[in-house]
């Protein structure tokens, strides 16, 4: 599904290189997790992976289903069945919440040659996904994001992926600034979407978020690379002993 | 002989060449309004109050002819249901129009009672207007009092059913008009205004508006989208007790256009709210300049001003709260905005308040700014294209003026103007 190999990234304001030749194959139908300490390239990988402005591919490669995506602009990225849910989902004033869901859903089949949804089909299908989520109407009508609390936003996320179905999902610290209730709601939403067909990597600094969408690899990332490799036990072992001992491991 | 003297000259000209009418109901305040602009001159470039916009082409003896521009869209507001009456470079046209009969208000054209002595209008014309000259002069709203050749006198007695529409028709490349409307709204009445099209080469319009007691009036205007079209326009409210209005104006294309709204909110508890959304590509030059004076107990006052600026378009916001001595209770609010979709434009904006009162609220704001890319970014990652995102995007910008539009209808049709001009420009 997602192959990355050997990526390596600066930043192109400053010469600093964050990634530092990651290795990474998500395989449709898994769950594939990376956590690490702060500052160890986890967002830059999202943000890089998702074509946002600022970064420099020194080196490697990334491709979703054979295609490479590092040439593509964000929204052929979209497209070809990329989505990142963002760690910080951005307030947009003056778009309503279903304008922006039509739009986007809309914007993608035509990229794809498919025909667009009709109105009722769309509301349909929204109103159904909400529901699941928790998001009532007032949300919907409401410009994107703004007024949301922490929670709500992440819900909106995960309402953005239910509805464009993507192939491959990336999710960035969606558990920060959840609580337990709000973080259930979006672990069932997502564990919602799991099929045979689609791909996960959900970033995470804590391994809680893991307990309810439970993986089947466990990355760590350090430093710019992917340090070690493991099942699900990797991630309680960072639960209960941090991150140093497996710094020390492999250092 | 300089070239200053020689447009100068120009100036003097033209007002020689123009004869103020002697006869009928209009003739003193026509006459008032010629020895006041006599007095004030015409707007110069060093005049502090035309410091951001060029007055000389609005001034000179001739209009710059102005292409006529095949409208593909039609009038704006030919969808709704209307009293519509059409002009066509600044001459009525009986025609095309819906008539002068109408219930619940008399409704007449100055042209045709140019012979009455006794008219309801002879009151208000011209007055407002000189209301407004103080503190700050309007000359061309004076040159256009003492010259006006056409316009509606509207006396609203009773609620209308359905609203006014006047569109203008911009017929020859040359034309240069000058309407003068006379709108007064009876105590408890209610009546909307709607005005859509270029008018002319060169026009100036007035209106003049009383308010009575209790009474509401909507203005809501598209002025046309002839490239090369110049308009000065004035409006000017007075506002009794409990009285309301409202004014919207879209603005696309136009090499250049002033609009000066200038409203005395003289009645306790008066709304006035002012709002315009604009949208320029290249030669496109767009002044709003607002001067509400608050002059009575707990009025309520909302400027919202809105431009998109591309290709070295420029936007000018002049807009001024005054809160006279014993204003109290007054709620002010002005926010004016640009969105610079390149570096080649500009937003010039000078916003004023004047409180002489202690207890009052008044808020103001101004900012000028690129597409926000983070916004822009999330938009994109979810398959919107770019160019689709940043309409998204740019209409989003304009939405807080489009939503001073009540009537949904009428912000639905503007909305979709907005939207189709966005997308030519792809």
């Amino acid at each position: 599904m997602l192959e990355i190999k050997n990526l390596c990234v600066s930043l192109e304001e400053e010469d600093k290189q964050i990634l530092k030749g990651v290795n990474l194959t998500v395989e449709a139908g898994k769950v594939h997790a990376i956590m690490g300490p702060n500052g160890s390239g986890k967002s830059t990988l999202s943000y890089v992976l998702s074509g946002r402005d600022g970064y420099e591919v020194t080196d490697g490669s990334a491709s979703l289903l054979g295609e490479d995506i590092l040439d593509m602009e964000p929204e052929e990225r979209a497209a070809a069945g990329l989505f990142l849910a963002f760690q910080y989902p951005v307030e947009i004033p003056g778009v309503g919440n279903m304008t922006f869901l039509r739009t986007a859903v809309n914007a993608q089949r035509k990229a794809r040659g498919e025909e667009e949804m009709s109105a009722t089909d769309f509301l349909k299908e929204v109103r159904s996904k909400a529901k699941d989520l928790k998001i009532d109407a007032d949300m919907l009508k409401r410009p994107v994001n703004v007024g949301f609390s922490g929670g709500e936003k992440k819900r909106n996320e995960i309402l953005q992926m239910a509805m464009l179905e993507p192939k491959m999902c990336i999710l960035d610290e969606t558990d920060s600034g959840l609580d337990v209730d709000a973080m259930k709601l979006v672990a069932e939403g997502v564990n919602a979407l799991r099929s045979q067909n689609r791909g996960f990597l959900v970033i995470t600094h804590y391994q809680r978020l893991l307990d309810h969408i439970k993986p089947d690899v466990v990355h760590i990332m350090a430093d710019g690379r992917i340090v070690k490799t493991g099942g699900p036990e990797l991630a309680l072992e960072v639960e209960n002993n941090g991150y140093a001992d497996i710094l020390a491991e492999v250092a | 002989m300089s070239l200053a003297q020689t447009k100068e000259t120009d100036v003097s000209k033209r007002l020689a060449e123009m004869k103020v009418s002697q006869s009928g109901w209009s003739a003193p305040a026509r006459k008032e309004a010629y020895d006041r602009l006599m007095k004030m001159g015409m707007p110069q470039r060093r005049d502090e109050y035309w410091k951001y916009t060029r007055p000389d082409t609005l001034t000179s003896g001739e209009a710059i002819p102005a292409a006529v521009q095949k409208d593909s869209e039609g009038p704006i507001f030919d969808e709704l249901d209307s009293h519509k009456l059409v002009f066509v470079d600044g001459v009525y046209s009986e025609t095309l129009s819906d008539g002068l009969s109408l219930t619940g208000a008399v409704l007449e054209l100055l042209s045709t009672t140019e012979e009455v002595d006794i008219h309801w209008a002879k009151s208000l014309y011209g007055s407002l207007e000189k209301n407004g000259q103080t503190p700050v002069a309007r000359p061309l709203a004076a040159f256009n009092s003492a010259f006006a050749e056409e316009g509606i006198l509207l006396h609203v007695k009773e609620t209308l059913s359905k609203p006014i529409s006047l569109h203008y028709i911009h017929g020859s490349e040359t034309s240069d008009v000058i309407l003068h409307h006379v709108i007064k709204v009876d105590a408890g009445a209610r009546a909307t205004i709607l005005e859509s099209g270029a008018v002319a080469a060169r026009c100036n319009t007035v209106i003049e508006a009383e308010i009575e007691q209790g009474g509401q009036l909507n203005h809501i205007r598209a002025q046309g989208r002839d490239h090369e079209r110049r308009a000065v326009t004035h409006v000017f409210a007075q506002l009794e007790e409990h009285s309301q209005f409202k004014s919207f104006t879209l603005t696309m294309n136009g090499v250049l256009t002033r609009n000066e709204t200038v409203i005395d909110m003289r009645g306790d508890d008066s709304i006035a709210h002012v709002a315009g959304a604009s949208v320029g590509d290249g030669d496109f030059h767009h002044d709003d300049t607002v001067f509400i004076t608050h002059d009575a107990l707990r009025g309520e006052s909302r400027q919202v001003f809105k431009k998109v600026l591309r290709n070295g378009a420029t936007g000018v916001f002049q807009g001024k709260i005054l809160v006279k001595p014993g204003a109290q209770k007054t709620d002010g609010y002005q926010i004016s905005q640009s969105l610079l979709l390149d570096d080649d434009s500009q937003f010039l904006a000078k916003p004023e308040l004047e409180i002489y009162a202690d207890d009052v609220a008044c808020s103001h704001g101004s900012t000028s700014g690129a597409i926000d890319e983070e916004a822009l970014f999330y938009l994109r990652s979810r398959g919107v294209a770019a160019d689709e995102a940043t309409n998204l995007l740019t209409l989003a910008f304009l939405s807080e003026a489009l939503s001073e539009v009540e009537n949904e209808d009428i912000a639905e049709l503007i909305n979709a103007r907005l939207e189709g001009w966005l997308k030519r420009r792809r």
